[in-house]
């Protein structure tokens, strides 16, 4: 006998780890993406209108493929769950509520990029087309739960209810960031891509610990699922089981990049079950579909049910940003497909066809679109208050004697700033001003070696007047550009 | 920055001062700081139940628990991301990075958001969070395991970067890392985690806090300016050097213990009476944090000096393997050397006032 054959010992033959951990197959339910307006006409009629493909035929066929060994008896599935969760659904104040912000949404990415182009903003990319699930993300979410938006999410923070211009503040460039996110629950525009994503997870295990309620939703692209922060959020996500949601917007590229060059995955919601974790698949035109895929997954993660990932297949009718040229790598034939299945459109059909489309009501919410724009059109139009001292005081809770030492001779610059426009005013003597200024900056630079960095109330005013003479695009008056 | 850690003495405790080492000071840091505040978090890889691949966690899991202690998935960027979400939620995370080079994954996290959430959110939202990483070299440690990565982090606005050389300093630096509202690297040099010193855990002594550095040793002939692993090196010099020389060199030792913010005061302070500087480190020199120290010291300090200010630093080269890497890191000779070439024949400076040498006239 030896001594693996002794009872009790370690004999694990074949070894436990082996075997599947989690049974994979009901961690994606969805073999078409999930749809709500239009399913249930399209069940009676037998008519299939599918949402179209962007960039990738082979992810597309891909999918596809997949989905044909058992494409009816699934499609039947999923457009009967469609059928039979939404009889009675979608509920018509809520087909009203997303109405009216998907309608306010295209108002906001129209006016942003019109603002753009104007130089109130240095760049925006524009989330026309991913209406729905920009305006679906932010009605899912519960008053305590956590947005973690990317640099196209404004929209999605817009419509939880923070001040644009607020939001705008990266963009506008007047400093990185504009809303409270203690106060807001929404966290920073994040930049580089995926990387907020473990901050989502962080959090949203952060509050478990503490007993809260509280679930975080965090939205990322196509090309960020090649990120290995995406992978690692996931992954952290699966192990803590942390109330965390992912919401992948793949509109197709990766500025230029088409997904099937950015991976080779049956779909992206097929990415989850490698970490253990259900992967929805959604139209994401299809606003009543996003709000309903998340709310239940939201709901599943308070709950204590652990993280979902969510891919809803969308389309950015823009290019990147006003930069960018997206004739250079997709067809207007492709662009044209998928406006025919545009989300405002999709809310509109679902109404007319349920009776519930009235005009008046539209012709509000339309009104109401247009002031939004309007009044953010003319605060935008206004120079922003800027003060140069600000960029030494949030380095660390208290300036080093460095940072001091520069932000005394920052302020003396200004200050000599300040003395030469006054000459200029009273001499137009641009040179001679300008050396004085330079004198007066060494010597004041100088004096002001230890001056702390916290800037007093009167160098804040000061400045912010520097800021506004400086700052501007020059001359424009808001009401007359759109 | 500059506050002191101050430490109750326990109940009962008796305060007796024996031998313990620098790691275990580490380790009953992390473990007051817990008890202390239950937003204090450790994170990382085999924190947990193995207590740290140096130890330094041995026993937290077992007393806190393992949420309070957590054995994290393989995976830096993820164990730092994390940490930053759970900051966010108003936690104070611990993070430990295996070994210098295996915090790298973790780097974009640092640079991109650890270092920038204060600034970026106009101080809203400040990152209360420590991230402990062994450096440097000296144990024979295979490929990737003996970097010395601070100049990365000095680079990086927004992080503090400390690190302790004495049993003392890792309590106190460890205990003020985790108490600040800053983000702090907290490097600790890996060939110290063993060097013993008298210490009573019981009534841990107050040190200097972050932004504070210590004059080691006192000496009138030059200042060698140093911190971490390479602090008992110059201790050892200054003592070989009271041989060395015509008459024997008196050199005073700074001990900086934080890069950032970096103690200016102090350290110009002892060369304008020193007159002559050496900075030693195993960092690579080139853009090294040498180069900085010796630039700063001689703007403040250049009608002060007797000769330039130098540097003795590992070489420009990736990090040797372990059987050569004795030949890379700095020894005693290689700092005396140094202190050498200090130009001690000239004494111009002094002759100035004397013979009216100097300032062009002449």
């Amino acid at each position: 006998m030896t001594v693996l054959e002794q009872p009790g010992t370690y004999a694990p033959a074949p070894p436990p780890s082996w075997r599947p951990r989690a049974d994979a197959a009901p961690l994606l339910p969805d073999a078409e993406p999930y749809r709500v307006l239009g399913a249930r006409s399209d069940a009676r009629t037998g008519a299939k209108t599918k949402a179209p493909r962007a960039g990738s035929t082979r992810t597309g066929a891909a999918r596809t493929g997949s989905a044909r060994g058992g494409a009816t008896r699934r499609e039947a599935e999923t457009s009967g769950r469609a059928a039979e969760q939404g009889a009675a659904a979608p509920d018509a104040a809520l087909l009203h509520r997303l109405y009216a912000a998907v309608v306010h949404g295209r108002r906001f990415n129209e006016q942003a990029t019109a603002l753009t182009r104007q130089g109130r903003l240095a760049v925006y990319p524009s989330s026309r087309g991913q209406e729905a699930c920009q305006v679906a993300a932010a009605l899912a979410l519960a008053e305590h739960d956590w947005l973690f938006p990317s640099y196209r999410d404004t929209l999605a923070a817009v419509a939880r209810g923070l001040d644009p211009m607020e939001v705008l503040s990266l963009l506008r460039g007047d400093w990185h960031h504009g809303y409270d996110t203690q106060r807001t629950r929404v966290a920073p525009l994040c930049t580089p891509l995926a990387t907020q994503l473990p901050h989502a997870v962080g959090l949203a295990h952060a509050a478990r610990l503490k007993g809260d309620e509280v679930a975080a939703l965090a939205l990322v692209g196509d090309g960020g699922t090649s990120e290995g922060d995406f992978h690692e959020a996931l992954n952290f996500a699966a192990v803590w089981q942390a109330p965390v949601v992912f919401l992948v917007q793949n509109n197709g590229f990766a500025i230029s990049v088409p997904l099937a060059k950015q991976t080779a995955a049956p779909s992206l919601a097929h990415k989850a079950v490698g970490y253990g974790v259900p992967g929805r698949l959604v139209d994401g035109n299809d606003a009543v579909a996003v709000h309903e895929v998340l709310t239940e997954a939201l709901e599943r993660a308070r709950a204590g049910g652990g993280p979902t990932l969510v891919e809803a297949v969308t389309y950015r009718l823009e290019a990147h940003t006003n930069a960018d040229d997206a004739t250079r790598y997709r067809a207007d034939a492709e662009v044209e497909a998928w406006r025919a299945h545009d989300p405002v459109t999709l809310l509109e059909r679902e109404l007319r066809q349920r009776g519930l489309w009235d005009e008046e009501a539209v012709r509000q919410v339309e009104e109401a679109a247009e002031q939004q724009a309007a009044a953010l059109r003319s605060r935008m139009n206004q120079d922003p208050a800027l003060d140069p001292l600000e960029l030494f005081a949030h380095v660390y809770a208290e300036p080093t004697p460095q940072l001091r030492e520069q932000a005394g001779l920052l302020r003396a610059e200004l200050a000599a700033e300040a003395t030469a426009g006054q000459t200029n005013e009273d001499e137009a003597g641009r040179t001679n001003a300008h050396e004085a200024g330079r004198t007066n900056a060494h010597e004041a630079g100088q004096a002001n070696e230890n001056v702390d960095g916290q800037t007093s109330e009167a160098a804040h005013r000061k400045s912010a007047v520097g800021g506004s003479a400086s700052g501007g695009a020059g001359g424009r008056t808001g009401e007359e550009t759109r | 920055m500059s506050t002191a850690v101050r430490q109750p003495p326990k109940a009962g405790g008796t305060g007796r001062r024996k031998p313990a080492t620098l790691g275990q000071a580490l380790g009953r840091a992390l473990r007051d700081a817990m008890a202390d505040d239950p937003d204090v978090h450790v994170l990382g890889e085999d924190v947990g139940t193995l207590g740290g691949v140096f130890r330094v966690t041995d026993g937290l899991a077992a007393e806190f628990g393992p949420q309070r202690c957590a054995d994290t998935p393989l995976a830096e960027a993820g164990i730092l991301g994390t940490a930053v979400g759970m900051a966010m939620y108003g936690l104070r995370p611990v993070v430990e990075m295996q070994f210098d080079a295996f915090a790298f994954p973790g780097f974009e996290q640092l640079v991109s958001h650890v270092s920038r959430m204060r600034n970026r959110t106009r101080g809203r939202m400040p990152m209360p969070l420590t991230v402990r990483i062994p450096y440097g070299g000296g144990i024979g440690g295979v490929e990737h395991h003996s970097d010395s990565s601070e100049a990365y982090y000095m680079a990086t606005p927004g992080l503090h970067v400390v690190t302790p050389a004495t049993v003392a300093d890792a309590y106190g630096l460890l205990r003020a890392a985790i108490a600040s509202d800053d983000p702090v690297v907290f490097l600790e040099p890996k060939r110290l985690y063993w060097s013993k010193a008298e210490w009573s855990p019981e009534e841990p002594e107050q040190v200097p806090g972050i932004g504070r550095a210590a004059v080691r040793r006192r000496g009138t002939s030059a200042t060698l300016i140093t911190y971490g692993p390479s602090v008992p090196l110059c201790l050892e010099a200054a003592e070989a050097a009271r041989e060395e020389g015509a008459e024997g060199w008196d050199l005073e030792v700074i001990d900086l213990r934080s890069l950032v913010p970096f103690d200016e005061e102090t350290v110009v302070a002892s060369v304008r009476r020193t007159g002559r500087a050496v900075v030693v480190h195993e960092s690579p020199g080139f853009a090294g944090p040498g180069g900085e120290i010796a630039a700063r010291v001689t703007e403040r300090c250049f009608h002060y000096l007797e000769a330039p200010v130098l540097r003795v630093a590992g070489f420009d080269i990736p990090y040797p393997p372990p059987m050569l890497e004795r030949h890379h890191l700095p020894g005693v000779d290689r700092v005396l050397d140094a202190v050498a070439r200090l130009q001690w024949e000239s004494g111009w400076t002094r002759q100035q006032g004397d013979a009216g040498r100097g300032g062009g006239a002449g």
